[in-house]
């Protein structure tokens, strides 16, 4: 039993099809950039494509006549806009969980989804940066968040919460790109070796930087992977913590609780891994990547939504506790508004989502079931994006002053906006799925019993464990004895 | 090979050997490979591998990475970037009170203190790679070998450099042939 294969006591299973070759690895994942893309490719992106049409033409007319044109509107003035914004950045949280948390747990089966969830984070997160781009209102005035000399010679208020969201978010998209690039600098080498064309050995040799697979570059490298790690985790928990600090440090009821952090920070990693896995799902049976992405790693990623569905309903729970528990009249009502106000259709709509779908991954059957996991992952999806629709509307519509109620309509423009932004984000993964390798080679190369340099290829000489001198490479690789010459 | 390219009629302009390239069909041999021509007393090679193969520093007898300083100066850069500027920026240039809280506490600079001394980690963490391994770097000799665009799918490759001073052509192509190279290759550069 040598330590490259799985241990069978602790039910681990291998994490490549068995079998598999080096090389099977290369040959699957840079296949895909390299030959006409399949008809589902060229489905998805038309149908894509019309959601960039539908987002250019609704912010097109939203400059145009004015912010008026979507519904916020007093006592609602955080509404679709934000309640977007939210769940776009919580969907990119599961990128970062996975290449930086999951990679400092030694948690070896991410390398198959981790490149994906990565380019899934930095296309979430500029589709959530469009929203309070436009939502300020006046967005060629944005750089007034930026402390940077304005006409005005004044600063921003660093005291304030939403400042701390854009340093949170602008940083945590560059290290998010950073981070990326990094990974695949390795992988676009291996695109860039194997490339025919000019075009695409100029394009990617530019992109992989002169990249030689040298030892002493590795050292760095990984070096500089793990520092990225280490400190992504935190930045990532910090960043939907800030998020959530926008409502935890006002003073609304609903809003002003010290739960809101890791109640966010979970929530995000929920929806971030549903996401994950509705793109995942596609792209595996598009491009056929059963051979990296086994059942196995979907069956984990169900665990990780089971997991974190029961921690937001925890925090569903104890948000309804707390605010029995303080004795605050105001707090009282608006969690018993939320649950049988006028927006209890949505209140229940997400706790049927996000908590009670999930549940069904409690069955092995369930997990193993592409069909289960494909709806339930929708419909986590859309349970999110009512948490925080319920967190931000049902908090405003009725405050202190029964005066000032009202309710929240959404308009069409507010409709097409949103739609437009999913149309953004597939439009920008489906590209980076055809023209970027999808996987992590080198890291899944790197879990392969091959890279293990105690690794001792099952051949006919018997257990000749440290004889790995030997020459046993399949028979396509050239024999020895025809090799060196001078020997 | 080697005959042949040491007789052949040089057309074009004048090449010099640049390196030794070696190439192995597992990662345990370019390893036992590695550590031969480290005992050798080389100084100026390298290994080349799809992916980083665990042992190969100390099979190479390399120094332990010095990132960490890069980016540890990084994080103080950002740390006292962030406060300096909040710092004058809210307490000293333009003092604004909101709250009723003093313009200068230290608590509200919490989140942008640290997202600033991550990012600027984050900086001097991708950048100092770039820095410390010379990249990008776009021409190398061990580019002008067909075979070598193995390197990133599933060969390993050990490449011994002319510059280094215990280089010989005979007695270093020995040693590589020695190591149990399924091919040694003599990698020739233009010359300058």
């Amino acid at each position: 039993m040598a330590y490259y294969e799985p241990i069978r006591e602790l039910d681990e299973a291998p994490l490549i099809e068995p079998g598999s070759r080096l090389h099977d690895i290369t040959e699957d994942i840079s296949r895909v950039s390299e030959t006409k893309a399949p008809p589902g490719w060229w489905i998805a992106f038309s149908l894509a494509l019309c959601g960039v049409g539908l987002f250019v033409a609704s912010v097109g007319y939203l400059f145009w006549r004015g912010i008026g044109v979507w519904g916020n509107s007093a006592p609602v003035y955080w509404a679709w806009d934000i309640t977007n914004f939210v769940w776009w950045v919580g969907i990119g949280h599961a990128g970062t969980l996975i290449s930086a948390v999951l990679f400092l747990f030694r948690q070896k089966w991410r390398t198959a989804i981790n490149r994906f969830a990565e380019a899934m984070t930095i296309f979430a997160v500029i589709c959530a940066l469009i929203f309070p781009g436009i939502h300020v209102g006046r967005p060629w005035l944005l750089f007034y968040v930026f402390p940077i000399p304005n006409q005005m010679s004044i600063w921003p208020n660093f005291k304030s919460p939403l400042l701390w969201d854009v340093f949170a978010v602008s940083t945590y998209f560059t290290v998010s790109l950073m981070f990326w690039f990094v990974g695949l600098i390795p992988d676009i080498a291996t695109l860039r070796d194997r490339s025919a064309g000019k075009i695409r050995r100029t394009v990617y040799g530019v992109l992989a930087l002169g990249w030689r697979g040298s030892n002493r570059h590795w050292q760095n490298y990984e070096r500089a992977y793990m520092i990225l790690a280490a400190i992504s985790t935190p930045l990532v928990l910090s960043v939907h913590s800030v998020v959530s600090f926008d409502f935890a440090t006002s003073v609304i009821p609903g809003w002003h609780t010290t739960i809101f952090p890791p109640y966010f920070v979970a929530g995000a990693i929920f929806s971030g891994f549903a996401m994950v896995m509705t793109v995942l799902l596609i792209a595996r049976t598009v491009f056929k990547l059963h051979r990296v992405v086994l059942m196995r790693h979907l069956e984990l990623m169900c665990k990780v939504i089971l997991t974190t569905g029961m921690l937001v309903g925890y925090a569903y729970g104890m948000e309804f506790f707390v605010a029995w528990y303080s004795g605050n009249e105001y707090e009282r009502y608006v969690f018993v508004n939320r649950a049988f106000g006028p927006y209890a259709w949505a209140y229940w709509t997400m706790v049927g989502c996000n908590v009670l779908t999930p549940q069904v991954f409690w069955f092995k059957s369930m997990r193993q079931s592409i069909p289960v996991m494909f709806v339930v992952s929708i419909l986590v999806n859309i349970g999110m994006w009512f948490e925080r629709f319920v967190i931000i509307v049902t908090s405003l519509h009725r405050d202190f002053l029964p005066s000032s109620w009202g309710m929240f309509s959404p308009t069409v423009i507010d409709l097409t906006t949103y739609i437009g932004t999913i149309g953004v984000f597939f439009t920008l993964f489906l590209l980076f799925m055809r023209w970027l390798p999808m996987v992590a080679m080198a890291e899944v190369k790197g879990t392969m019993a091959q890279a293990d340099p105690h690794y001792h290829e099952p051949s006919e000489h018997g257990h000749h464990a440290h004889e790995v001198h030997k020459a046993h490479g399949d028979a396509s690789a050239p024999s020895k004895g025809l090799a060196p010459e001078g020997a | 090979m080697l005959t042949k390219a040491d007789t052949r009629v040089v057309e074009g302009p004048p090449k010099r050997v640049a390196l030794l390239l070696a190439e192995y069909d597992t990662a345990a041999e370019v390893m036992h490979a590695a550590e031969r021509v480290r005992d050798a007393g080389y100084s100026k090679w390298d290994t080349h591998t799809p992916f980083p193969i665990h042992g190969m520093d100390r099979a190479m007898g390399l120094a332990d990475s010095r990132l960490g300083w890069i980016v540890l100066c990084g994080a103080l850069t950002g740390l006292t970037a962030a406060f300096t500027m909040m710092y004058w920026m809210n307490g000293v240039d333009y003092r604004i009170v909101i709250g009723g809280k003093p313009p200068d506490t230290i608590p509200s600079m919490v989140p942008v203190l640290f997202e600033l001394t991550i990012l600027f980690s984050a900086f001097a963490a991708v950048f100092g790679m770039f820095y410390m391994n010379k990249l990008p770097r776009h021409n190398h000799p061990v580019f002008e070998s067909d075979r070598f665009a193995k390197a990133t799918d599933d060969k390993f490759f050990l490449s011994i450099e002319s510059d280094d001073p215990r280089f010989d052509l005979k007695a270093t192509r020995k040693l590589l042939v020695a190591s149990h190279a399924t091919q040694v290759e003599v990698v020739e550069e233009e010359e300058e």
